[in-house]
């Protein structure tokens, strides 16, 4: 196996993440943080990640979909799910929450349902990629994924 | 706990090394990164995900935790008020999390007393600064210390002797000769000298209920205007308790309860009277003694001193030696609140949590001295006293309001009796000067007319009992100082009575040696459950004066 290929392929991956502005800076910390300790830390922190931003998504629909919204109680989920996002440096999902956020101000039904479209979806697009990009990293080996790429 | 010295000793020497990290925070994905943060800068991390949970996790084990980091935003609990909690009972250094970074957001947390406030996303190397405030709140506790007089030097090395923590005692000492080591004026402390003492292990003040009570007593009883770190130490009189540990929980105090006035001026406190109010007042609180009496009206303060008189007896005596009470908390605040929004008195009320327990028998309260037994048979006479009177203020746990009482007798130009507020800075004056026995005497004869069963002492009946004639005649009677026991009035705080110190059960029944006196004392006892509020408040003594001397 071409490992220098696959490497390639991994940080050109990762370098159009980061210019298509789905992940930032936060994601590089991350991968400081991955050690000899925790040679997968990362991988874990965005599994974590999608699996506690999923409830948060399906708790946000459900309130939605209610008959008479609580716009406080949405405005604190969408809180938490910005939260969330800063985590692992998630920006375009950030940046649609805050958007959500602002509409829920506002109590714009509306407003909140289109954005919370565009939420889901982009949650949807960094969680194919990531996970794409993980496999790609698995292969090569933790030792490689663990480096910063060279760009 | 040699385990925890040697693991202290070390951590000590390898600052900040081995910092105990409390990480709060309901996000899983943050509590993970933060925890691999602090683990990377060497911290001792501790995760917890529920507020609740981290605050059991504080309060089980005091010493446990250096820091902690806090978000704001958690379901089970608002992330300020874990950082009030964490400040008021533990004092250690508290930073918050946001990934909200508005400014009356960041605000809001320092007020709180946040030593920092952090914006999500957290970058390590913010982490790793954070043992700084470790280190400055040990370095400004020691420093504290270098501003306080001989007497402070000397209160401190007493505990120090008085407390048999060794490590405390150590610590103190040596800061104090740390101190005086170093030229306190050019404040040229080397880095190593400074580290060791900021290092030193002290023993971590928990701040217990039962400790905060005492100092929420102390400062009620100074006068909140007047209160001072070191005026509440003396009063708290606990071993081992030093001045910056008061000056510091005071300062979190303060600002609690300025939090809380403000919280509690947007809320309709209907129940909080002013102490100059109007005689209804005196009528309420006279009601909430007799709840089945029907006169209301502003004679009540000489029921009460019949009361007070009649109340005279070891039963009190043995009340006020009491050191416990029932520390109505929320009441507590409620009051602290109206007396910083509302007290226009040069004194501050007494706690009403300190007298709860021990007035539920009584009307008449003894000042509380500094932490010495109450005894009716001791001369609690002081230099310093104020000739003003207490007016105290009776609040019905079930009605949770609050009342002006006024001291039935109070008048020290006319009367004999000079009410000591026991406010005074640093001292409970519980002087009275001149006793009238006959108005003893008078009150007690009365008060067998009331009846031995009586339990409730109807505001006309008392207005009968002690008519102001009374009073009036005493002006030239026996002077009380020289009666059997160097008499001196313990200024009446509670019901507000005038009672005379030396007037226990005993000298109660040389006046009167109707056994349905104490019959009507011990009824009395039984019947009332109060929970008084003591308000010094010299405007009531024109009204007293008319009232009673009309």
């Amino acid at each position: 196996m071409d490992y220098s290929d696959l490497r390639r392929q991994a940080a050109y991956m990762k370098k159009s993440l980061f210019d298509q502005g789905y992940l930032d800076e936060q994601f590089y910390q991350l991968e400081d943080l991955q050690d000899d300790v925790s040679p997968n830390f990362v991988e874990e922190v965005v599994t974590l990640f999608f699996k506690d931003s999923s409830r948060l998504l399906s708790n946000i629909e459900q309130a939605l979909e209610k008959n008479s919204p609580d716009f406080q109680k949405l405005d604190s989920l969408t809180h938490q799910l910005k939260g969330s996002t800063s985590s692992i440096g998630a920006l375009k999902v950030k940046n649609e929450c805050t958007l959500l956020r602002e509409y829920c101000n506002k109590e714009n039904l509306d407003g909140c349902f289109r954005t919370f479209q565009k939420v889901k979806r982009e949650h949807a697009i960094l969680r194919q990629k990531l996970e794409a990009y993980f496999q790609l990293l698995r292969q090569i080996g933790p030792a490689e994924g663990a480096s910063r790429p060279v760009i | 706990m040699q385990m925890e010295s040697s693991s202290a000793s070390s951590r000590v020497e390898s600052f900040p090394i081995g910092l105990r990290v409390l990480v709060v925070d309901d996000d899983l994905t943050w509590l993970k990164i933060l925890e691999k943060m602090l683990r990377k800068c060497s911290y001792d991390v501790t995760t917890c995900c529920k507020a609740r949970a981290a605050l059991d996790l504080l309060r089980e084990r005091k010493d446990r935790f250096d820091i902690v980091i806090s978000d704001v935003n958690m379901p089970d609990m608002d992330g300020f008020k874990l950082l009030e909690h964490v400040g008021l009972e533990m004092d250690l250094p508290v930073i918050m999390m946001s990934v909200d970074g508005e400014t009356s957001r960041v605000m809001k947390g320092v007020q709180h007393g946040a030593c920092d406030y952090l914006l999500k996303p957290i970058r390590m190397k913010e982490l790793r600064n954070i043992w700084q405030h470790v280190y400055r709140k040990r370095v400004h506790e020691v420093k504290d210390m270098e501003f306080h007089d001989i007497n402070d030097d000397i209160h401190i090395l007493r505990s120090g002797f008085e407390n048999f923590d060794d490590r405390l005692f150590m610590s103190t000492s040596e800061m104090i000769s740390l101190r005086k080591r170093k030229d306190v004026d050019t404040r040229d402390f080397s880095d190593q000298d400074l580290y060791d003492s900021a290092t030193v292990k002290k023993a971590r003040v928990v701040w217990s209920v039962e400790l905060h009570q005492k100092f929420v007593n102390a400062v009620d009883q100074i006068g909140f205007d007047k209160v001072g770190p070191k005026k509440i130490l003396d009063l708290m009189n606990v071993p081992g308790l030093t001045r910056e540990n008061i000056a510091s929980h005071l300062q979190k105090y303060r600002m609690y309860l300025c939090r809380l006035q403000k919280q509690n001026e947007a809320r309709d406190f209907t129940g909080n009277k002013q102490p100059d109010h109007s005689p209804e007042d005196h009528s309420v609180s006279l009601g909430i003694q007799n709840p089945r009496s029907s006169h209301h009206n502003g004679g009540g303060h000489k029921s009460q001193n019949i009361q007070g008189l009649e109340m005279i007896d070891d039963f009190q005596e043995s009340e006020l030696n009491k050191p416990d009470f029932l520390p109505v908390k929320d009441k507590k605040e409620d009051l602290h609140s109206q007396k910083a929004n509302n007290s226009p008195l040069p004194g501050p009320p007494l706690q009403k949590g300190w007298h709860e327990s021990v007035l539920l028998r009584q009307f008449m309260q003894y000042p509380k001295h500094d932490h010495e037994p109450f005894s009716l048979l001791e001369d609690h006479s002081h230099p310093t006293q104020t000739e003003e009177p207490l007016v105290s203020i009776i609040s019905n746990e079930k009605e949770g309001t609050e009342f002006d009482i006024k001291p039935s007798v109070v008048n020290r130009k006319d009367c004999h009796m000079k009410i000591i507020s026991t406010y005074e800075d640093d001292s409970v004056s519980t002087q009275v000067e001149h006793v009238n026995s006959k108005v003893f005497g008078a009150a007690y004869e009365h008060n067998k007319l009331v009846g031995s069963k009586e339990q409730q002492y109807e505001q006309s009946r008392v207005h009968d009992l002690i008519p102001p004639s009374i009073y009036l005649n005493t002006k030239n009677e026996i002077d009380l100082i020289a009666l059997p026991e160097d008499l001196n009035l313990p200024y009446l705080q509670g019901i507000g009575c005038v009672e005379n110190v030396g007037f226990n059960g005993m000298e109660l029944h040389q006046y009167n040696s109707c056994a349905s006196l104490t019959e009507l004392q011990n009824n009395s006892y039984d019947e009332i459950e109060l929970n008084c509020e003591y308000w010094y408040d010299p405007l009531e003594y024109p009204f007293l004066d008319e009232c009673l001397f009309a």
